[in-house]
């Protein structure tokens, strides 16, 4: 199991080193700092090998999390992740203040002994931390069923949150064609419920899970009829029964308190792309490039696009940029090196566009331009909740809103001639956003 | 008498504040000092504040070991935030002050009786990482307390506790019982403690390697399943770690626990997944393919695996370093998902390169013109390495995909149109091996090849064209011009450019000897007088005599035709590669190298393998032998490559004494990339290493592994991957030659009853590679027999005689005569049953004879049927494992090197040998006349006169006669 914990600042400063085990030297904080932190090379491998002792790293937000050990351990990656989760959770955003002794000993104390992951909640661990000795049935509770969940939560509002948040990605290729798509979504939930309450949410007829293995993929487009949805994979929180999902398709738990990701889920069948984004680059000479970007809608009347943010990368000698767009308003951002252009709403088949002519510095880099992807983000809000429906019966206020946040990736295509060329792709959205609305919450 | 102290301190600080602050505030200790004051204070307050500012040194690194009895002291409290910084405290000084360590102990047992679980189980835990001898013995009574607690809580913490004790000291524990205490945790009621429980015992007994301590049993596995849905997220992969080990009954309790495994692939976390997938992986072996719980379970395993790489990049890298082993294993699992391995934009370096990897591996010829396309895309991306390999994926993909060659050599073309300078390198690298795989058929792309000569400055770009020049000397007009402008600089170039130099202009001058005469016998004095390489010179000097001597056979040897190279050139070893699949979500298969190779101690050396399948509905009594219980698909054992090649030369036993002396110290690694090359010298050393070069240079996992070579190595073995070795190996396994092809004693073919007084008796022997029947007349009538003459019927290898039946003198009656009848085998062909029946027909003067024989199909094995060990591995694993059978030899008293002479004698070859656990395998190839390869994989267990055979052809009709023979030769 893992031998030592070692977090570092950027600078390589030690902030916490708990070693578990007794294989771990003490100098295993040095050979990593100098091999990893202080290479010249860009690291290579998320896992390295020094002098006889493996390193797992991960860098968060200025932070290095490595864990080390000279066994053959399973992956300690997610609990790396994990402590990153509580401290946000703890203290709002992960920065070196979080390391202070007290929160320490106590956080590294309870998720890892002896190099073995203990306990990951983060609503269990706060508990731990502002424990004060008084008896408390938290020893029953991290160690019972429900470790994500203290007894005697009492809310004068009981209220559940659900967001739903999907990113669309897209792969095109140099020529324009569509090489592959998916929507991975995630489901945010906010819960204050009092008491234990049983959580139960239905999956829509609609929604045609791969896994079920009895249809196989090419059969599966013939047989259902266009409606439905294939959802290829799904993933769920610790606190879903996973064999009653398995059997019985229902998706039920006794939430943790506050925020947390329910579950994720990916699709990749009959995306229809909410937007089509044009890019057409053309380089005038060595100092001056045109940027042309056009953006059309392609979804459903009924639906209206909100706040939507079209962020176009720009080279790094960039000196200056002239815009000029129809609609919304654009600003170069110097530190992002990019152009963000913002729209306030569009409707449906709606085009815009933007001109940018970009003046670059001469430079001597050889290197080309890798040319990234341009991204987009916005907002889909639906409206519909079905409240009588809902049979909630504690109070009947429940806020549903639906985000839809794409996020697109495409590879660009370098082509070194100056000579113009059409790139780029379009994010996009899915059919499968409007399927979560179809989900029935139940909370009993 | 302390507080007094105490207040001394106290004053003094407070003096010194007040008063005459230069006296006490010394840098040097002061602060030590000062906390050391405020540690002895009265005011609670104040004390926690000390202990978090001593605390906050120590975790920073500064030595607060001075502090010890001061801190303990703080140590009885009831503030339980400051009983856990004085705990933090003393795990981490305990060490260093034994002594003082024991003031602690009290403290402790106190502790451990506390109504408040919380501190039972902090005290136990702390306890446990005190490593100090002396504290342990103090530490049992508590422990065995706590391990009975009624928190659970409390009990999962103990359990944990004696793994650490286990760790410090584990003969107490085993005398103390705690092993037993821990085992009935397993059935405790909490699924936390069970889960703890077991991630104890897995770890105790790694260090036990045949101790039965984890016990799995059906009951204990229900248990444990039922644990499964219940415990935190890290229980349920303790549990499904330890659930990998076990070894299901039959193919139902393997698939009933699948059954309750699989909901685990919907888990957030993805260690979990990844430790369901191995348990999945493990048992999905035992199930029989024609089941439909096999097939549904197949395709359950694609989405998780999908999902994986959309999580971070850290965590992509380790989904598509398991997935790079699941594929290899299963390819059929992941085979629709090729898109999903597209390299995008931000991905990290090292994912692009694990996706670029795992892409040719699904690479077929049904996706093959979209890989091409994104390739052809990578190969203009910025990262040298990622380009580079690109280029690389694009010659592989040519090579695994015939109908695509074309394509890819066209795309070549373009990229070496782009100038760029490591792409043209790295393209010409490729398009060699492209050449070696299709020979002539594009050579037409020499002239391009040609125009980059001068931009070539890598050593493996320029050996690579020198290879292309010297290969195809006779189609390159100013292939002499070429080689020369190479020759200026010899002495400047790498030992791998000189050794293809002096190779491609030796194959220059065959090929156009009128023109090169003063070329060639320039290269061979500079190979030969002024270099200190000693390869260099051998191969100088053994050109040069043969030249010498006799040019035509210098002609066969350097221009004889070259073995095609195999389609996959960096796979694991299978028997490897089982074992990391056992090692699935874990260091090993994120490594790919076993734990041993990483692991120091005795620690996770016992080697895993995966359980044999069962045959379908029936079931396998004991599981120990279920691999060898009837036709087993599994256990494909070949050559270990790569990282084990060096344990196993070491493994060699190098029987003959007088060996060529130390091995060259020239770099292997060169060595082995230059023989890539083809040089003429393959065919005349049976050279082995040349696979193995590419793979160094293919794989960059191998690197770090490589990185470090284990230190115990005797100094004369740092090389073994040289082809020095490889060629004492050879010696080794020729030494035992003369024995010569075993043939069978002659039986009765056809009595004379039957054939008006004419016996026939025979058998069939190979001599000196032409096979021949051996046969006596014996004329049993009363007449001379005159006239003879024989006749085949069409059989299944198309053997036929080679000349007519020499019996010269008529046979007189009672006479017998010896007749040698040579055989070919380009007569007509058709499928006997048995295969090697022969249908012979015998005429003289009296009448014609019909009679039916069997040869040996061991008359049929050629002489060089030895087949190279990376292309052994490459066809091993290509053959389906349909087509493998397994018999048992009985009764062989021979042992493993006895049997390899003695079945060289019969030209099966012995490829390599590996010894594991007692048990040696011996890896062994033949051909038979007809081109059909056989291999072989024979296990010898000292002391066991019966020998385990494998067989793994690609006519699987051969595998009975061959086995047939394989007895003979063996008991004969």
């Amino acid at each position: 199991m893992i031998g030592g914990l070692f977090i570092y600042n950027h600078k390589g400063e030690v902030l916490i080193s708990r070693v578990y085990r007794d294989d771990i030297g003490r100098n295993a904080v040095d050979a990593f700092r100098v091999n990893i932190i202080h290479a010249r090379q860009q690291v290579r491998s998320p896992v390295t090998n020094i002098a006889h002792t493996s390193f797992f790293h991960a860098k968060r937000s200025n932070i290095w999390l490595a864990a080390a050990t000279k066994q053959n351990v399973i992956m300690v990656f997610e609990s790396l992740y994990k402590m990153c989760d509580v401290m946000a959770a703890y203290f709002g955003k992960i920065s070196e203040d979080c390391w202070t002794p007290k929160e320490n000993t106590v956080l590294t104390g309870n998720i890892l002994d002896f190099g073995y992951p203990q306990n990951s909640e983060t609503g269990a661990l706060k508990t731990f931390i502002t424990q004060q000795g008084v008896k408390s049935q938290i020893t029953s509770q991290v160690t019972g069923q429900i470790g994500w969940r203290r007894e005697g939560i009492k809310y004068r509002r009981n209220e559940l949150f659900l967001d739903v948040l999907e990113s669309v990605n897209l792969l095109m290729s140099p020529q324009g064609q569509v090489l592959s798509t998916n929507v991975s979504g995630r489901v945010v939930m906010k819960s204050y419920l009092s008491g234990m309450p049983e959580c139960k949410f239905g999956m829509n007829d609609k929604i045609v899970i791969e896994k079920q293995g009895k249809g196989g993929r090419s059969e599966d487009g013939g047989k259902s009829s266009k409606q439905s949805i294939a959802i290829d994979d799904c993933t769920f929180h610790h606190c879903v029964r996973l064999s009653k999902f398995d059997s019985e398709r229902s998706i039920s738990f006794i939430p943790p308190d506050g925020e947390y990701e329910l579950m994720r889920y990916r699709t990749t069948k009959d995306i229809i792309l909410p937007f089509r984004v044009i890019p057409l680059v053309r380089e005038v000479g060595r100092t001056k490039l045109e940027v042309k970007v056009v953006i059309k809608s392609n979804f459903k009347s009924s639906l209206l696009a909100q706040k939507i943010e079209v962020h176009i990368p720009t080279p790094l000698n960039t000196s200056g940029v002239q815009l000029i767009c129809m609609k919304g308003k654009a600003k170069y951002k110097a530190s992002e090196n990019a152009i963000i252009w913002k729209i306030k709403r569009m409707a449906e088949m709606e085009e815009s566009q933007i001109s940018a002519e970009i003046k670059l510095l001469p430079t001597n880099d050889k290197k080309k331009w890798t040319r990234p992807p341009l991204s987009m983000n916005f907002e889909v809000r639906y409206l519909k909740v079905f409240e009588s429906k809902l049979n909630y019966s504690d109070h009947d206020v429940i806020k549903w809103f639906v985000t839809s946040d794409e996020v697109e990736s495409t590879r660009c295509a370098a082509d070194a001639a100056g000579a113009d060329e059409k790139k780029e792709g379009c994010p996009v959205t899915s059919s499968s956003s409007s399927s979560l609305l179809l989900f029935l919450l139940s909370a009993l | 008498m302390q507080e007094w102290a105490n207040q001394l301190c106290e004053n003094r600080q407070f003096g010194s504040k007040m008063t005459d602050s230069k006296y006490f505030t010394t840098t040097k200790k002061g602060e030590i000092f000062e906390l050391k004051a405020e540690l002895n204070s009265d005011k609670k307050e104040k004390k926690k504040e000390a202990v978090k500012k001593v605390i906050a040194s120590m975790t920073v690194g500064k030595d607060v070991s001075a502090l010890f009895p001061d801190v303990v002291n703080c140590m009885q409290t009831d503030n339980l935030e400051l009983k856990k910084l004085v705990y933090l405290y003393l795990m981490n000084y305990a060490k260093s002050q034994p002594d003082m360590a024991i003031m602690a102990v009290n403290t402790f047992v106190k502790d451990c009786e506390d109504p408040n679980p919380l501190i039972r189980a902090l005290a136990v835990r702390t306890m446990g990482c005190i490593r100090v001898d002396k504290i342990t013995e103090y530490l049992c009574e508590p422990l065995r307390k706590c391990l009975k607690d009624e928190d659970p809580y409390v009990r999962k913490t103990a359990a944990v506790c004696v793994a650490k004790l286990h760790d410090i000291n584990a003969q107490l524990v085993e005398d103390q019982g705690f092993l037993d205490t821990l085992k009935d945790l397993i059935s405790d009621s909490n699924p936390m403690v069970v889960a703890n429980a077991v991630a104890a015992l897995s770890e105790i007994a790694e260090s036990h390697p045949n101790s039965n301590l984890l016990d799995l049993n059906p009951q204990t596995i229900n248990k444990l399943l039922t644990a499964l849905n219940e415990c935190t997220e890290w229980g349920q992969i303790f549990i499904l770690d330890c659930l990998a080990n076990y070894t299901p009954r039959d193919d139902r309790e393997s698939q009933s626990i699948c059954e309750r495994v699989t909901p685990r692939l919907s888990h957030a976390n993805s260690a979990v997944v990844l430790s369901a997938v191995k348990v999945l992986m493990k048992f999905m072996e035992m199930l029989p393919k024609d089941l439909d719980y096999y097939g549904t379970l197949l395709k359950k395993l694609a989405p998780p695996l999908v999902t994986l790489l959309s999580a971070e990049p850290e965590l992509q890298y380790v989904a598509l370093r398991n997935i790079n082993l699941i594929v290899q294993r299963r390819p059929e699992i992941l085979k629709h998902e090729m898109k999903v391995f597209f390299v995008k934009y931000n991905d990290p370096i090292y994912v692009k390169l694990e996706k670029l990897d795992i892409m040719i591996r699904l690479a077929s010829q049904a996706n093959i013109a979209q890989v091409l396309a994104e390739l052809k895309e990578y190969a203009t991306e910025v990262d040298v390495d990622f380009v580079r390999k690109a280029v690389r994926a694009i010659g592989r993909c040519a090579i695994k995909v015939e109908q695509s060659a074309e394509r890819c050599v066209s795309t070549l073309l373009d990229l070496i149109q782009t100038k760029v300078n490591y792409v043209v390198q790295e393209a010409i690298v490729v398009i060699k091996d492209i050449f070696r795989k299709y020979p002539n058929k594009y050579e037409s792309v020499i002239a391009t090849l040609c125009e980059n000569l001068d931009s070539l400055d890598e050593p493996e770009a320029r050996a690579a064209m020198i290879w292309i020049v010297g290969e195809y000397a006779e189609r390159i007009d100013n292939a002499d011009e070429l080689l020369e402008s190479f020759l200026e600089g010899f002495h400047d170039e790498s030992t791998q450019v000189q050794l293809q130099l002096l190779t491609a202009i030796v194959k220059l001058f065959l090929k156009k000897p009128t023109e090169t005469q003063e070329l060639v016998q320039q290269v061979l004095s500079l190979a030969t007088q002024d270099s200190d390489n000693p390869d260099l010179r051998d191969r100088g000097y053994i050109y040069w005599r043969l030249l010498s001597t006799d040019p035509v056979a210098a002609k066969e040897v350097v221009l004889a035709e070259k073995p095609l190279i195999s389609e996959e050139t960096d796979l694991i070893e299978p028997t490897l590669l089982e074992e990391l699949i056992c090692h699935i979500g874990t260091l090993a298969s994120v490594y790919h190298k076993p734990p041993s190779a990483f692991v120091e101690g005795s620690r996770g050396v016992q080697h895993k393998r995966l359980p044999g399948s069962a045959g379908s509905g029936e079931s396998v009594e004991s599981p120990d032998t279920g691999s060898a219980a009837g036709v087993s698909e599994a256990p494909p054992a070949v050559i270990p490559s790569q990282g084990d090649l060096l344990g196993d030369l070491l493994n060699l036993d190098l029987t003959p004494p007088t060996t060529t002396g130390p091995p060259p110290p020239s770099s292997g690694m060169q060595m082995g990339a230059m023989d890539l090359l083809g040089g003429g010298l393959d065919s005349l050393m049976g050279d082995e290493s040349e696979p193995l070069g590419g793979d160094l240079g293919g794989s960059p996992a191998m690197g770090a592994g490589f990185g470090a070579p284990p230190a115990a190595m005797p100094a004369s073995f740092t090389a073994p991957v040289s082809g020095g070795l490889d060629d004492l190996f050879d010696l080794g396994g020729g030494v035992g030659m003369p024995m010569g092809a075993y043939s069978p004693p002659k039986t009765v073919w056809l009595p004379a009853m039957k054939a008006k007084g004419l016996e026939i008796s025979g058998t069939f022997a190979r001599r000196a590679g032409v096979i021949q029947m051996e046969m006596t007349l014996t004329n049993k009538a009363m007449s001379v027999m005159t006239d003879f003459a024989i006749q085949f019927n069409r059989n299944s290898f198309g053997l036929a005689p080679a000349g007519p039946l020499q019996v010269l003198t008529p046979l007189s009656p009672n006479q017998s005569i010896e007749v040698t009848l040579p055989l070919n085998t380009v007569g007509p062909v058709m499928k006997m049953e048995p295969l090697n029946n022969l249908q012979v027909a015998v005429k003289n003067n009296i009448d014609v004879f019909y009679f039916s024989c069997q040869y040996p199909i061991s008359m049929l094995f050629v002489e060089d049927g030895k087949m190279e060990r990376q292309v052994f591995l490459a066809t091993w694993k290509d053959i389906p494992n349909d087509n493998e059978s397994q018999f048992q030899i009985k009764d062989c008293h021979l042992n493993s090197d006895a049997a390899s002479n003695k079945l060289q004698g019969s030209n099966i070859f012995t490829i390599a040998k590996r010894t594991v656990e007692g048990q040696d395998m011996l890896y062994q190839s033949m051909k038979l006349t007809n081109g059909i390869w056989v291999l072989a994989e024979l296990r010898v267990q000292a002391g066991n006169p019966n020998y385990t055979i494998s067989l793994k052809c690609r006519a699987p009709e051969v595998s009975q006669c061959v086995f047939q023979s394989y007895e003979a030769v063996l008991k004969n």
